[in-house]
This record gives C-alpha cells, sequence and structure tokens, in this order.
C-alpha cells in the first residue's frame, strides 16, 4: 500500500520505521535537514514540503496512497492536512491531535474535518497511565476483544511466588495463559519447561479477573478499596490522567506549581483535590502524607524532572511511581534507576496508528518492550489456515516465537490449549515475536 | 444656559433618558387601574372616580416624563436610576387611590405610600386598621391585591417583555432589578426571556384562581368566593401577603390552607426552572442546587416546627383552640407557615404571635432564608447561603490543606471568586442594615415613649427588609404597622424598597460616585 505520513517527528518516524518494510512509504516534513537525514536512516520516499499545500500532496502522489497519516506538532495542521488529502484522494485519513476538545468535536460528528481516525496523543497517554495504575506491579497493560481479554506485563521479583518455577507449575491460574518472557534484552517464548527467573518480566494474556488475581499474588499488596493516587504536574496529559481516574471513581491529588492552571485544572475537575504546591517541597510531601499514596504519577513537562519526582517518591515509601517520558531513549534508564512505568506519548500514538496498517486484518495491537513483541487480535477468517485445525497443528506450521493467548469466540473467552479447535469467526489474541510478525500475518 | 451646560459635563449619568424611560414605564403602569375600574363597575361604583382619576393622572405624568428624551438609550449606569425611580415612582402613584378615597387609617400620605410600598415590594406589611368591606370598597381591597402582583415578577421584567424600546440594555436592566446571580437568558431575546417568565407567573396565578374557586363551587371553602379566589391568587404566586380578610388565610377552611401551600413553595422556586421543566426537562428541577436546598430546608424546618406545636401545650390560638396534641393541625400549621415565611409571603392560617418561643425561634430562623434567585420570594435568598456555605466549608478544608485549590461549584459549574465575595458583601450589608434598622426603630420608640419588646423591633426590621410582612408582638399576623411613629414608618417604606431592589440600585444612587464621572 501507499502510504503518506505528514510530518517526521517521533511519531511519524515510529511509524515510518515499522511501515518500512511492508509498504511504499513517502514522508513529508518541512525541515530540510530531517528530509536529509531520513533519506538515509530509512528506506522510504522523503519530500521536503508543506502537507497542507496541495502541490505538495501532489508530489507525494497522495492520489494513489491508501492512507495518509498526518502527525505534525499542530492539530490545526493535520486537520488541514486530511482535509486537503480529501479533495484529491479517498485514502484512508489518521490525524493526530494533542487537544481532547477536537477529538470530541470529531467524535460527535463523523466524518468532520475530512478525518477517518482521529487519535489523541494526551488522551492515550492517559488511558495507558491509567489502565497500568490498576494493575499492581503490572509494566504495561491493554485490553482485548473488546474488554474480554487483559494482556500485562510483569516483572518478577525474587521473592514473587512463581520466581524460579517453571511455567508448567506456575500454570495454577485459570484462564491465563503465559505468552513470553523477557530476560535481559531477550524475548523468550514460554513453553511448559521454560523456567521463571527473578528480574524477569512476564507477558500474560487472559480474562481480566485472572490477570488480577494473578497480579495480587505477585505483589501481595494489603487490600484497598479505593487506591490513593497522586498525580504531579497538571500537564495535558496530567490533567486527562486525572480525569481518567475521576471517570473510574477515584478522587485522585493532583500538584501543579502554577497557581492560574491549578485553578483551571481545580475548575475542570470536581472531583479530583488539586492542590498548588511544588511536588519537590519535601515538607509539603509529608504534610499531605503523599508517602501513603499507592501511586504517584509524575506528568511534568520534562524528563528530569519526573525523574527526580519518581525518585522522591520512591524514597518517601511510595509503593508505585509511574513517569511520563518524552525521549523514548530514556525509557529503560528510568526503569532501571527506580521508575517502576514509563510512559511514553509518542509511542503510545505510533502504537495506535500502526494498528491500521496491519492488512486491515489485526483489530487490537500492543507493542511490548518498545516493539521487540507485540500483541495482535485477529478474526480467524473461513479461509484462514488456522480455521478448523487445533492450536497443535497450526502452530507447528507457523514461525517460531508465536502464543495463542486467549481465544475470544462469541462472546465469551476460551482458554487456548494444545487440542482447541480454532473456528472460523472466533477473535485470537497472538503474542508475536517482532522480528516475525510478518511472516506470521501472511500465514494466517 | 452657562451652568446648564456645566451640568451637563459633569455629570455622566444621562438622567434624561433614564427619566423618559420611567416615563413610558409609568404610563404603561396605568393601565392596570383598569381592573378596579372593572371591579367598582362590577359591584357597586365605588371609588370609580378615584381610579379613573389616579389612572388620568399616572398615564399623564408618564407621558410628560416621557417627552424628557423622545429616544432614550439608557446604559448600565442608567438602569440602577430607572429601577429604582420606577418602583419609588409606581409606589406613589399607586398610593393615589387610598387618598383620594380617604377611608379609614390609610387616607394619610405617609400610610398611603406605606400599604402602596408594601404592596409593590410584596411585604405583606398592612397600616390599614380596619380591613373589611365595610371601610374600603372592593374595588379598593382589589387595588391592594393586585399592586402586589404587578411587583412580583418585577416591574422592569413586564416592561421589557411587552416595550419593545426596552428590548436594548434590558438585561442590565433585569439584572439591577434583581443582582443575585445574573439574568440567565432562556432565549436569545430578552424581552422572550421576560415574557416566558410572565407567562409562567401567569399560569400558575390562573391555575391557583381557578383550583380556590373550585374549591368553593365543590362545597370545601364556603368562603372562597370568586372575589376572594381572584384576590388571593393576586396575593400568592407574588409572594405578597395582602389578605382582604382580615384574619388573612385562618378565614377559610383547611382545604383552601392546604391548597395555598404548594403555590406558595413554587412562588419561592427560580422560575426558570419551572420553564425548563414545561419544556421537557423533568430532570431540571432535582438537578438543581439552589432548589434541593429550598426544598430541604421548607421540609426540615416544617417536621420541626410540627413536632414542636404537637407537643408544645402552650400552642394555642383564641379561634381554633388547643393545637399542641393534635396531628393534623399541627402539621397544617407548620408547614403553611414555613412555606410563607421561608421565601417571605407572609400569609398566616394561625395566630402564630400566640405559639411559645422555640416555636417562633423556627419562624425567626426561617425568616433569614428567604425565596430561591429568579422566583418572587424576597429575603437573603437560598442561593446566598449555598454559596456562603459551600465557601466556608472550603475554609474549614483548605486550614487543614493550605495548598488545595478548591473553586466553589454550583450546579457543576464553578463560581468566579468575585462572585462569592458580591455575596458575602451583600449578605454583610443586609445584616448591617438589619441592625441599623433594630435601632433605629428603637431609638424612634423610645423618642415617642413606645414601648416595644426586642423581637418586635426585631421581626420590624426582618419584615420591611426582607419584604416579609408579618412579624410578632404588635406586627403579629393579626396586627399591623400603624403603631409605630411616623418616622418609622417612612424608614420601613425605605427599607421595602431597597430590600426588594436587592439594596445595591438604591444605595449606588446615594453614592457620589455614581454621579461624577
Amino acid at each position: 500500500m501507499h502510504v503518506v505520513i505528514v510530518g517526521a517527528g517521533e511519531v511519524g518516524r515510529a511509524i515510518a520505521t515499522n511501515l518500512e518494510e511492508t509498504h511504499d512509504v513517502v514522508v513529508v516534513d518541512r525541515n530540510p535537514d530531517i528530509v536529509e537525514e531520513l533519506t538515509y536512516s530509512l528506506d522510504v520516499l522523503t519530500i521536503e514540503g508543506d502537507g497542507t499545500e496541495i502541490t505538495t500532496l501532489h508530489e507525494a502522489n497522495v492520489e494513489e496512497a491508501g492512507l495518509v497519516i498526518a502527525c505534525t506538532d499542530d492539530d490545526e495542521v493535520n486537520l488541514v492536512i486530511c482535509g486537503a488529502a480529501k479533495t484529491l484522494t479517498d485514502a484512508f485519513t489518521i490525524a493526530r491531535v494533542r487537544r481532547r476538545t477536537l477529538l470530541e468535536t470529531w467524535e460527535g460528528s463523523e466524518g468532520a474535518f475530512g478525518v477517518d481516525f482521529m487519535v489523541c496523543t494526551d488522551l492515550l497517554t492517559a488511558q495507558a497511565i491509567f489502565r497500568i495504575s490498576g494493575l499492581p506491579g503490572a509494566q504495561d497493560v491493554d485490553m482485548f476483544a473488546g474488554g474480554l481479554v487483559r494482556m500485562a506485563e510483569f516483572e518478577i521479583s525474587p521473592q514473587s511466588p512463581i520466581a524460579n518455577q517453571s511455567v508448567q507449575d506456575a500454570d495454577r491460574y485459570d484462564s491465563l495463559t503465559f505468552a513470553g518472557i523477557f530476560r535481559n534484552g531477550d524475548m523468550i517464548v514460554a513453553r511448559g519447561e521454560t523456567v521463571i527467573e527473578p528480574n524477569d518480566r512476564v507477558v500474560v494474556i487472559g480474562s481480566p479477573d485472572s490477570v488480577s488475581t494473578f497480579a495480587d499474588d505477585l505483589v501481595c499488596l494489603p487490600e484497598t478499596e479505593h487506591e490513593e493516587v497522586v498525580i504531579v504536574g497538571a500537564s495535558e496529559i496530567g490533567y486527562q490522567a486525572a480525569r481518567e481516574f475521576e471517570e473510574h471513581g477515584y478522587e485522585p491529588r493532583l500538584i501543579e506549581r502554577d497557581p492560574d492552571r491549578a485553578r483551571q485544572v481545580a475548575e475542570a475537575l470536581p472531583n479530583t483535590l488539586v492542590m498548588q504546591s511544588d511536588a519537590t517541597d519535601t515538607e509539603f510531601l509529608e504534610r499531605e502524607h503523599i508517602d501513603e499514596a499507592d501511586i504517584v504519577v509524575s506528568a511534568l513537562g520534562s524528563d528530569e524532572r519526573n525523574l527526580l519526582v519518581s525518585l522522591l517518591a520512591r524514597r518517601l515509601g511510595v509503593d508505585r511511581t509511574v513517569a511520563v517520558i518524552e525521549n523514548l531513549e530514556y525509557a529503560e534508564l528510568f526503569e532501571t534507576v527506580g521508575v517502576d512505568v514509563a510512559i511514553n506519548p509518542r509511542e503510545e500514538t505510533a502504537e495506535e496508528i500502526v494498528r491500521f496498517t496491519r492488512s486491515n486484518r489485526a483489530e487490537k495491537v500492543a507493542m511490548l518492550e518498545h516493539d521487540r513483541a507485540e500483541v495482535i487480535e485477529i478474526e480467524v477468517g473461513a479461509d484462514s489456515a488456522l480455521a478448523s485445525r487445533t492450536i497443535m497443528d497450526s502452530v507447528a506450521d507457523l514461525p517460531e516465537g508465536v502464543v495463542i493467548g486467549a481465544i475470544s469466540r462469541g462472546g465469551n473467552l476460551v482458554t487456548p490449549r494444545g487440542d482447541t479447535t480454532l473456528r472460523p469467526g472466533d477473535h485470537i489474541v497472538l503474542f508475536v515475536d517482532a522480528t516475525v510478525l510478518d511472516q506470521v500475518l501472511e500465514a494466517i | 444656559m452657562d451652568s446648564h451646560l456645566h451640568v451637563d459635563t459633569h455629570l455622566r449619568v444621562d438622567w434624561r433618558a433614564g427619566l423618559s424611560l420611567v416615563g413610558t414605564i409609568l404610563a404603561f403602569l396605568s393601565l392596570f387601574f383598569v381592573l378596579p375600574i372593572v371591579t367598582a363597575l362590577a359591584y357597586d361604583g365605588q371609588d370609580l372616580w378615584v381610579f379613573v382619576t389616579t389612572m388620568v393622572v399616572t398615564a399623564g405624568f408618564g407621558l410628560t416624563l416621557r417627552q424628557f428624551d423622545p429616544d432614550p438609550d439608557p446604559g448600565a449606569r442608567e438602569a440602577f436610576m430607572v429601577v429604582a425611580l420606577t418602583w419609588l415612582l409606581a409606589a406613589i402613584f399607586g398610593a393615589l387611590p387610598y387618598l383620594l378615597a380617604g377611608n379609614g387609617t390609610v387616607a394619610h400620605p405617609t400610610n398611603a405610600l406605606f400599604e402602596s410600598m408594601s404592596g409593590f415590594t410584596t411585604t405583606g406589611a398592612t397600616v390599614m386598621g380596619d380591613i373589611s368591606f365595610d371601610t374600603h370598597s372592593r374595588a379598593m381591597l382589589l387595588w391592594r391585591q393586585l399592586t402586589q402582583w404587578v411587583g412580583g415578577m418585577g416591574i422592569i421584567v413586564l416592561a421589557v417583555a411587552i416595550l419593545s424600546q426596552m428590548s436594548v440594555g434590558g438585561a442590565q436592566l433585569m439584572e439591577a432589578e434583581s443582582p443575585g446571580p445574573g439574568v440567565s437568558k432562556l432565549t436569545p431575546h430578552i424581552a422572550e426571556t421576560a415574557r416566558v417568565l410572565w407567562f409562567a407567573y401567569i399560569g400558575f396565578t390562573l391555575l391557583l384562581m381557578a383550583l380556590l374557586y373550585g374549591l368553593h363551587l365543590a362545597g370545601f371553602a364556603p368562603e372562597m368566593d370568586l372575589y376572594n379566589s381572584i384576590a388571593h391568587g393576586l396575593s400568592t404566586m407574588p409572594t405578597g401577603g395582602f389578605s382582604p380578610e382580615a384574619r388573612s388565610i385562618e378565614a377559610f377552611s383547611p382545604a383552601v390552607q392546604w391548597l395555598i401551600v404548594p403555590f406558595m413553595f413554587v412562588a419561592g422556586v427560580n422560575f426558570v426552572l419551572w420553564w425548563h421543566l414545561v419544556s421537557g426537562d423533568t430532570r431540571a428541577l432535582f438537578r438543581d442546587n439552589e432548589f434541593r436546598l429550598y426544598l430541604g430546608a421548607v421540609t426540615t424546618l416544617s417536621v420541626v416546627l410540627t413536632v414542636v406545636l404537637f407537643f408544645d401545650a402552650t400552642a394555642s390560638t383564641d379561634r381554633v383552640g388547643q393545637i399542641g396534641g393534635r396531628l393534623e393541625p399541627s402539621l397544617r400549621y407548620a408547614t403553611f407557615q414555613i412555606a410563607s415565611l421561608t421565601n417571605s409571603t407572609g400569609f398566616a392560617n394561625v395566630d402564630f404571635d400566640q405559639w411559645g418561643g422555640t416555636a417562633k425561634g423556627v419562624m425567626l430562623f426561617a425568616m433569614f432564608i428567604g425565596g430561591s434567585t429568579g422566583s418572587t420570594g424576597g429575603g437573603i435568598k437560598v442561593l446566598r447561603w449555598l454559596v456562603i456555605l459551600k465557601s466556608l466549608r472550603r475554609e474549614l478544608f483548605t486550614t487543614v490543606h493550605p495548598e488545595a485549590v478548591r473553586p466553589v461549584r454550583m450546579n457543576g459549574k464553578t463560581l468566579d471568586e468575585e462572585a462569592i465575595r458580591g455575596i458575602y458583601a451583600f449578605t454583610l450589608l443586609y445584616f448591617c442594615l438589619f441592625f441599623l434598622g433594630v435601632l433605629l426603630l428603637a431609638a424612634d420608640a423610645a423618642r415617642v415613649g413606645l414601648d416595644l419588646e426586642a423581637i418586635e423591633l426585631v421581626t420590624a426590621s426582618i419584615a420591611t427588609l426582607g419584604n416579609i410582612g408579618p412579624g410578632f408582638g404588635i406586627i403579629g399576623p393579626m396586627g399591623g404597622y400603624g403603631e409605630f411613629p411616623v418616622t418609622s414608618r417612612l424608614l420601613m417604606i425605605l427599607y421595602m424598597w431597597i430590600g426588594r431592589l436587592e439594596i445595591f440600585p438604591v444605595l449606588v444612587l446615594l453614592t457620589a460616585a455614581y454621579w461624577r464621572s
């Protein structure tokens, strides 16, 4: 497929990287330096120009495009790009926006601005923060099959009850499948005999209940009715995260230093306690018992300050810290020095956009460990290689590095075992090693 | 000529435009004299010429004022002047019939103005010594009822609804007439909004009149004939409190008393909510914070008073006998009096002046609540109390959490801090005026050697400033304000006037800053 990506920031670049092998990608950007650099680093066609101009779009051969992705840093520009592209082509248009209000406007009037799909960066990030915060100990969480299936990634501590056990022995949870293990940068597909070692990161797929039970077993947290959530920084992401928590019945606390912004978000968030203070003021933190919080989310403007807040919260005795990071390269470093979970808004955005490019078959995609592996949801077609065969037979034909994690059949969850037969219409959630992803998608 | 120019450049207030507009409204108001004229014709013709004369004089004066500026263009500053003057002139010209007829105590100029101001401001405080058809004609007593109905929803609101030239600046005028939280426009045109409010008002009035007369026809209310049905309809919906019966609502059957309770309650609710209800938004009413507090306050106080009356052996009246220990009268008197005093109607279905201290305390408390904003009720208003309670709760919270940022919310929307300050300022000023009133009345009473109890002074001050009407002691529900000295009555006229306009439009006219540039 011919894909036009306008805007070669981190999001545009991540998408381009993901698509360069399988599609004809054209990247448009106004900055000549970025264009020059991309020409040599990626196998894509690069064009220097303004994506809102019709001549540039012609140059990018937008008439032939099946997909136009507008992901510059400017909301309005992205909308104009999609609107302009729609006048030239029937391509599916995707716009990335920061402002949630634009998303709400678009949702309220289908097809507005010539946009077929809109991705709100800050909202996606906020939702990811909420998903991960809700599950104790989880590094990453995603939902599949309309909420029927949950995927989660956990780090196994030496005290964990399943540490040093084989997958076979650890597999004592109903409707839960161990999919993969990340160990020292390697990806291991979970087999019955694989031993789970301390400091491994384990990916499990199963029903939401079983994943929760599993999480509780790993972490052994005292049961609290409502978790105490503290969000530091009323950036757009901090604000949206507070809103997500509010919508799910929490009453989070939000700390913001700027008085005007504090007042602004306090007006917008009826069930959030907004406090106007510096989050690095330890006296304030002690007075407000921030140390008793279950989760501290740092969503300040800079990565360094987020790290500082997270480390401070850790030192005070907070159970879990979640930090928003802009620079993807910091992610692993932060997680090593004490931030429990690092969330990157651009990664969340790229992830959301990439699922539209998966030959229209994957219903949902989650990327793990910065795209070392993926969890995807696919509907089994009548002519699929998987249809009407047992899992044991099908997997034998597929490349190494694939695990069928869950099956949704007519709205019910079926736990996949070797002798389970897949039927057309089933939705399956697959854990796939990123290196064999394209082969797998081809095969099924 | 020279001094004229000097004045014109010095005064920023366009008093010509203001006076012209006042004249227009006054000329329009003179049309209301048609109703007493019709009443006089329908009965014995008594006082017919009184009203015809008054109508001609009022219309003439209004049209003369109008000549000051044939094309007035009033602004925000003129609004205060127009509103304050309109109400003053309406009261003055509304007093003419009492003077011209020359019957009873209201023939005295101060008393005539008192009775007229009391009517237009829906206070319901009376200086009429003898309320009966022996002394006053039916036309005269109906006029007394009608003044309340005209004043209830607001003269300015009515003028904005009817007079096309008031559509520009109408919102400012309406806001000056009833400051509170500002005018909520229901429709793009302010005149349309004013019309909606008046239609709701007229609708409720007609419904009550029909039901009252229906009770009479069905045999449940022997005294409630057509004249009384109309008279009490004109008095209930504006939360007025006058009655052509000397014994007020006590003169009627329990069925009538029970029927009037919900209508008094309705009159104390923001009429905008009724409009929403009629246009199909059934949840608007209970979503509204102010309505919920108003309902809660009336219900709670009614229950408390019922319990007090039920167990109070001294709660008796001359005519009805012992109330204590009997549930139906306890409940009926309690709900009626609380509904009546909370929103400043001032009707009485019993001589509550004879009740014990606890019951009186509950009722005094009710007098300080007031109706809702956008209703015809007077007083401090429920919304202000709600904002004060909410902001006090916030103060307590921020004492413990100094960094907390907590906007005060009303119906989910945050309130401006400036608006909250304004509400504090109003309430403080209200209490200052109330205490000043008590002091001045006490001093005046001492001057003429009148022996008054503290409760009488306190209730006289709040009952006039809050446009309630009856108080305790000599101004109890079966008494009147006639015993106060003339100076006290003049003060009360002032209090009723500024109380109805919620203080600021009148007081602002007294400041030098208003008149200077």
